[in-house]
């Protein structure tokens, strides 16, 4: 799959959620479709993933989040990366009831990845925003 | 010469049965167990066939089903609602910064309170969590590992406080710490220093506690980070020799703390594998335990374990069909001999369960126990050629890697099991088995109903969710305030230098300094960061 756009990613685990299943899985399906991943590892915190994003000089920063904190962290990365003047789209992926999906993209989240999505979904999502 | 039969049937007959017809709708009188005279019954070593004689002749598994959310009242409405329903056992959910031993109003802890289980920070809380539950009649499971020793204080603080003494207390601690570095990562202490607390908590209360389950040694989380099912029973069972190891390197003798040692497995949607998976699981623990730890008590050799329907097999698409997924793994695991059962509710793909989700759930087990007549007759899949088969090759399979993991310590499975996690070389075989899986999903070598075929109905309006609110989070934070301002203060620095001083002594027991510290309120992110000055965390090393 070489001809797919190359771009680099970091995802990250945001919080105290210790799930680290689909994390690692979207990180190898991204990798084995061209991308460049940087996983940051667990129980960061807003600024640390949004240090890492510009640090890493990321083109797209993807949360995995399966703990229900999603509301209240995700908008704080959003704003800690418009904080240090970058624009760096921001995907969530994992456990946010539909309820959720709208609000999160009104915080400036570019797109909610839920349970079922499928590697083709997920790599053409992320391929958008490059 | 006595024969087996003969041999199952003085065991069979000294115990109660329960009052129900043992025949088939039909009328046809149904024998407890089935098999030559010969052959291995149920209660006989190694235990394939069950660890009882009577099995579900004399009572059901206990149907313990798993709830926490919210605040302590929160969680006590939820814990009476299950036992009016019928459930008989309570299990509890700790929220992420009570399984990471952080107060409710550590920076850390914020939008995440109350979330995925109840939020704990002091013995009031404990106190107010089961408040009005007869813990007498019911027992009560805790699912805490990092922080479990000081959780194991509060419950022990909350219940002599009411006037029920230590001795009394039937229960059951998680008190996992290798999975969490394996699997569920939710560590906090180092492998090592962590080890000490187990070791701590199993001495206690192989003392003290003499209806207490010290360690309920989990392949649940293993599995649903992805591991296959050989896996899932070879790590946990390694780390159930770990432990053992462990106890007896404090000079435990081996028949004073295994009986207290429990297990939890996974039931996932691989029917026959599943049952094969818990009856290789009894016979390889009856082998080790006698052969190579010398254990004599025949509870020492039983393995005893608790069932949980496969979360990772739920879908959030057309979610109503997670109820026939989790009734056939619940029968998976009633086949195969659990002792206790949680069914999963059919919304929690999406969120934590609703009170009518988690009511069906519960309802999925008792039309298995009362309408199916399947608890009538032990191991009724024994003898199968596929199953017995397939009990033998999963057995297999896991002694290979018994094989690696003790070569990996150098002949310990206790080393083996420490440098297995600081290698990294379990995390990396989960992570493969789950990409594994995942590349099945995606080829469409695997099917999943819902998700990969037959996906009409999809677009459907989901079901209503728990929601959980920021109100909760507030409450908790205000009630940890109100603990904070109403204690004596001296006495907390007091109990938390004692914690530390304790700590810092590698030969001493830390539980009788933990229960002090508790008793006078510290909080558990106090007394964890009075630990963590000379424990040091854990940090794991990402890797895709």
């Amino acid at each position: 799959m070489s001809e797919q756009p190359k771009g680099r990613v970091l995802v990250a685990k945001v919080g105290l959620d210790g799930h680290d299943r689909g994390v690692k899985v979207v990180a190898r399906l991204l990798r084995d479709a061209g991308f460049e991943v940087v996983y940051t590892g667990l129980f960061q915190t807003p600024e640390t993933v949004a240090a890492a994003a510009v640090d890493e000089d990321v083109d797209i920063v993807g949360l995995s989040m399966l703990s229900g904190a999603h509301m209240t962290l995700v908008p704080l990365v959003v704003e800690a990366l418009r904080a240090r003047g970058v624009d760096i789209p921001v995907v969530v992926g994992g456990i946010v009831p539909d309820h959720d999906v709208d609000e999160l993209r009104a915080a400036g989240v570019a797109a909610v990845l839920t349970p079922g999505a499928t590697a083709d979904e997920i790599v053409a999502t992320l391929t958008t925003l490059l | 010469m006595v024969s087996n039969r003969e041999t199952w049937e003085a065991a069979f007959g000294a115990g109660p049965t329960r009052d129900v017809p043992f025949a088939t709708m039909s009328g046809i009188p149904l024998d407890a167990v089935y098999g030559p005279d010969d052959g291995e019954f149920p209660g006989q070593f190694p235990y394939t066939r069950g660890p009882y004689a009577s099995m579900y002749r004399s009572k059901l598994w206990t149907m313990r089903m798993f709830a926490g959310f919210g605040t302590a009242d929160d969680t006590n409405l939820r814990f009476k609602e299950i036992i009016r329903a019928g459930g008989d056992g309570l299990s509890t959910a700790f929220d992420m910064p009570t399984l990471l031993g952080l107060d409710s109003d550590h920076p850390m802890s914020l939008g995440e309170v109350g979330r995925c289980g109840v939020a704990i920070d002091t013995v009031d809380d404990m106190a107010d969590l089961y408040a009005g539950i007869d813990l007498g009649s019911i027992t009560t499971s805790m699912t805490i590992n990092s922080p479990a020793a000081v959780l194991l204080a509060m419950f022990v603080a909350q219940a002599e406080r009411s006037g029920v003494h230590r001795s009394r207390l039937g229960g059951t601690l998680q008190n996992d710490i290798l999975k969490e570095y394996q699997a569920q990562k939710e560590f906090v202490f180092p492998p090592r220093q962590s080890m000490r607390l187990v070791r701590d908590s199993i001495a206690f209360t192989a003392a003290e506690m003499p209806r207490w389950h010290s360690v309920s040694i989990s392949g649940y989380h293993i599995r649903e980070a992805g591991s296959t099912a050989v896996e899932e029973l070879a790590f946990t069972l390694a780390n159930g020799f770990a432990y053992v190891e462990l106890a007896m390197q404090a000079g435990l003798p081996v028949d004073s703390f295994a009986p207290r040692l429990s297990f939890f497995f996974n039931a996932h949607i691989d029917f026959f594998e599943e049952i094969a998976k818990y009856r290789a699981a009894r016979r390889i623990w009856a082998r080790w335990m006698r052969d190579r730890y010398g254990a004599q008590l025949e509870r020492s050799l039983q393995l005893r374990f608790h069932t949980q329907t496969a979360g990772v097999s739920l879908t959030a698409q057309q979610p109503e069909v997670n109820i026939v997924r989790t009734a056939i793994e619940a029968l998976a695991g009633v086949l195969g001999g659990t002792q206790s059962l949680h069914t999963n509710s059919f919304d929690e793909a999406l969120a934590l369960p609703t009170e009518k989700a988690a009511r069906i759930a519960l309802r999925t087990q008792q039309v298995i126990a009362h309408e199916t007549n399947v608890a009538h007759v032990a191991d009724p899949l024994g003898g199968s050629w596929y199953v017995e088969s397939l009990t033998d090759e999963v057995e297999r399979q896991a002694e290979a890697l018994f094989a690696e993991i003790e070569a990996m310590g150098g002949g310990s499975m206790l080393e083996g099991a420490i440098r297995g996690i600081e290698e990294n070389w379990f995390q990396g075989r989960i992570a493969d088995s789950a990409f594994e899986l995942e590349r099945g999903l995606n080829s469409g070598a695997r099917i999943v109903v819902g998700v990969n075929a037959c996906t009409e109905g999809n677009g459907e309006a989901a079901p209503p969710l728990l929601r959980i609110t920021h109100d909760d989070e507030r409450r908790q934070r205000e009630r940890l305030a109100g603990v904070r301002a109403a204690r004596d203060g001296a006495a907390v620095e007091a109990a938390l230098a004692r914690v530390s001083e304790i700590a810092a002594d590698p030969e001493a027991n830390l539980m009788p300094t933990l229960i002090d510290a508790v008793g006078v309120r510290a909080s558990l992110g106090e007394i964890m960061g009075a630990m963590g000055t000379v424990f040091g965390r854990h940090v794991e090393v990402p890797t895709i």
